[in-house]
């Protein structure tokens, strides 16, 4: 892996975009024993308004916590995708939930009906975010799968752990799905 | 202790459980809220107390009663709650009352941008109460760092009986990131001097034996006097000047003679550096990569990072200024503490690079200074 991998998670407030992008950082830095600082930004809404969170990961030392370039942007909302796109990597990966996001500014892009997912693996659309975060590992594996599940198992709400960890199972089993494709 | 994925603010919190804190006083607000979260948690576990407050101003009122009483204590806000604090910080200083007071900076002034970053809270920490006065200022630059400064700020403010500050930024406040906590006895903590003499011959700002005399909590059988007035060793107000000079001698010496210890700096790559940039707080990840980034183009720069905001770090900027050529500070704001390194290097020397829109700066911003001719 390179020094410094960059993700940024974007879309609205409410999204669990934060709490996904915790999860990541968690997975990273305490079960799969890497450096990991999450960051996160927001407005003073309690609801709606733009969200993002941002996770490094890197081997060695995190000086700068914040998104260069991302590396991978997971978008749950068409506002963040236009405003984040032209941040990612040349090389970067894209990933949008096509329930929400209509414009994809290119065509090298994850397309992928999120939100439509987290209904069918769960009955709650709520779950988009670990669902985006199965799919978002499973594409990119920047940390291992048993990691990520030890994770979303100790922040998930309690209660929720098995229906999380099924939303988890149903982004990784597309983004299997979407390897196969090339 | 466990390696753990922590919050700048919880950091701050287990950092004051670790010092010894056992009374939190406070109003909830945006950045800081994490801090009074974590204290409500966490206090009543170790036989503390946690009280939310109607206001800011209540807030450090009980803080500083508390610490009267004994109890090491704080209160956690942001920059209009430390505004509404001001005064009873000024009383603080004045009465030599022990208290920790954290100021989680947001975007300002007034409610400003309540959940953006911001450094624009460091002239006021220093001089935001009224009226010359001797204050400590701490400032982190991550999540472990939070914990040790909060320890630290806790230590200073028994050890010199004095409020210190501890000034942290929103990035720093919500960064997660990993810290593996020192085990309770790993800890270093300082307990405030008290006295058994009898009752009758106490004076709780005698300065005989000791520039920070030693404090009785009330409770103990000691009656004494506490004001805001100037006042005598008995803590009556007084107006005679052979009282009045001598105390405020003493309570800028007290600070004074322990420069040593109470100025924390860290100097990285300083040595033959012709650039030096000096930063704090959640700047100094910036300017760090930004120095790397710099390296890597073959400039010879380094890092100062203070940790120590006030009292200033006169003598590191001092000899820094002797060497370097040129010296960058950057500052989530218009220019506050660079104005501190203007005074001491010169203006021709210091460029600043100030951001104050809510954003970090980002380490292209820092490097572009570095690079200009």
């Amino acid at each position: 892996m390179q020094e410094r991998y960059e993700i940024r998670l974007a879309g609205e407030g409410g999204q669990g975009l934060i709490l996904a992008g915790l999860i990541l950082a968690e997975a990273a830095a305490i079960y799969d024993g890497k450096n990991a600082a999450q960051t996160q930004s927001y407005g003073p809404e309690a609801r709606g308004g733009a969200s993002k969170s941002e996770v490094i990961i890197s081997e060695g030392e995190i000086d700068y916590p914040k998104v260069i370039k991302a590396d991978v942007l997971l978008t749950l909302g068409q506002e963040a995708c236009d405003k984040y796109f032209h941040e990612l990597k040349k090389d970067g990966i894209l990933i949008v939930d096509s329930v929400n996001v209509e414009r994809v500014p290119t065509t090298r892009a994850y397309k992928v009906p999120i939100t439509k997912l987290a209904e069918e693996a769960t009955g709650r659309r709520i779950t988009a975010n670990i669902v985006g975060l199965g799919l978002l590992v499973g594409l990119t594996g920047v940390v291992s799968r048993k990691a990520v599940e030890a994770a979303v198992k100790a922040r998930a709400p309690k209660g929720t752990e098995e229906l999380n960890l099924k939303a988890l199972a149903a982004g990784f089993e597309k983004a299997e799905e979407l390897k196969k494709e090339g | 202790m466990a390696v753990k994925l922590m919050q700048g603010n919880e950091a701050c919190a287990e950092g004051a459980i670790a010092a010894g804190c056992r009374f939190f006083a406070g109003y909830p607000i945006t950045p800081a809220t994490g801090i009074a979260e974590a204290l409500a948690r966490r206090l009543p576990q170790v036989g503390g107390k946690f009280i939310q407050m109607e206001d800011e101003i209540a807030s450090i009122a009980a803080v500083i009663g508390a610490s009267v009483g004994g109890a090491k204590a704080m209160t956690a806000t942001s920059g209009p709650g430390f505004s509404l604090m001001q005064e009873n910080i000024g009383y603080a200083a004045m009465a030599e009352i022990p208290c920790v007071i954290v100021d989680v900076q947001r975007g300002g002034p007034s409610t400003g941008l309540p959940t953006a970053p911001s450094q624009g809270d460091v002239m006021q920490s220093r001089w935001g109460t009224h009226g010359d006065h001797p204050i400590i200022v701490l400032s982190p630059s991550s999540v472990a760092e939070t914990f040790h400064l909060t320890v630290q700020a806790f230590n200073f403010s028994e050890k010199y009986r004095t409020p210190v500050i501890l000034l942290m930024d929103e990035v720093i406040a919500h960064m997660r990131e990993k810290v593996e906590l020192p085990s309770a006895e790993m800890i270093e903590v300082t307990e405030r001097i008290s006295t058994d003499v009898p009752a009758e011959w106490y004076f709780p700002y005698d300065e005989a034996a000791s520039d920070v005399p030693p404090m009785v909590s009330f409770g103990e059988g000691y009656r004494y006097h506490i004001t805001g007035l100037m006042h005598d060793r008995a803590g009556f107000p007084t107006l005679r000047l052979d009282e009045i000079n001598p105390w405020l001698t003493r309570v800028f010496r007290k600070i004074e003679r322990g420069l040593g210890e109470i100025i924390m700096v860290e100097e990285e790559w300083t040595k033959g550096a012709r650039t030096v940039v000096v930063a704090y707080g959640c700047t100094v990840r910036s300017a760090r990569h930004a120095v790397r980034m710099a390296q890597g183009k073959r400039y010879k720069v380094g890092l100062v990072k203070l940790l120590t905001l006030w009292p200033f770090a006169e003598e590191v900027i001092e000899q820094v200024a002797r060497t370097a050529r040129r010296i960058i500070v950057p500052e989530l704001n218009r220019g506050q503490l660079a104005l501190e390194v203007e005074r001491v290097a010169g203006r021709n020397k210091v460029r600043r690079v100030n951001r104050a829109d809510g954003e970090m700066l980002t380490p292209q911003q820092i490097l572009a200074a570095i690079e200009e001719k």
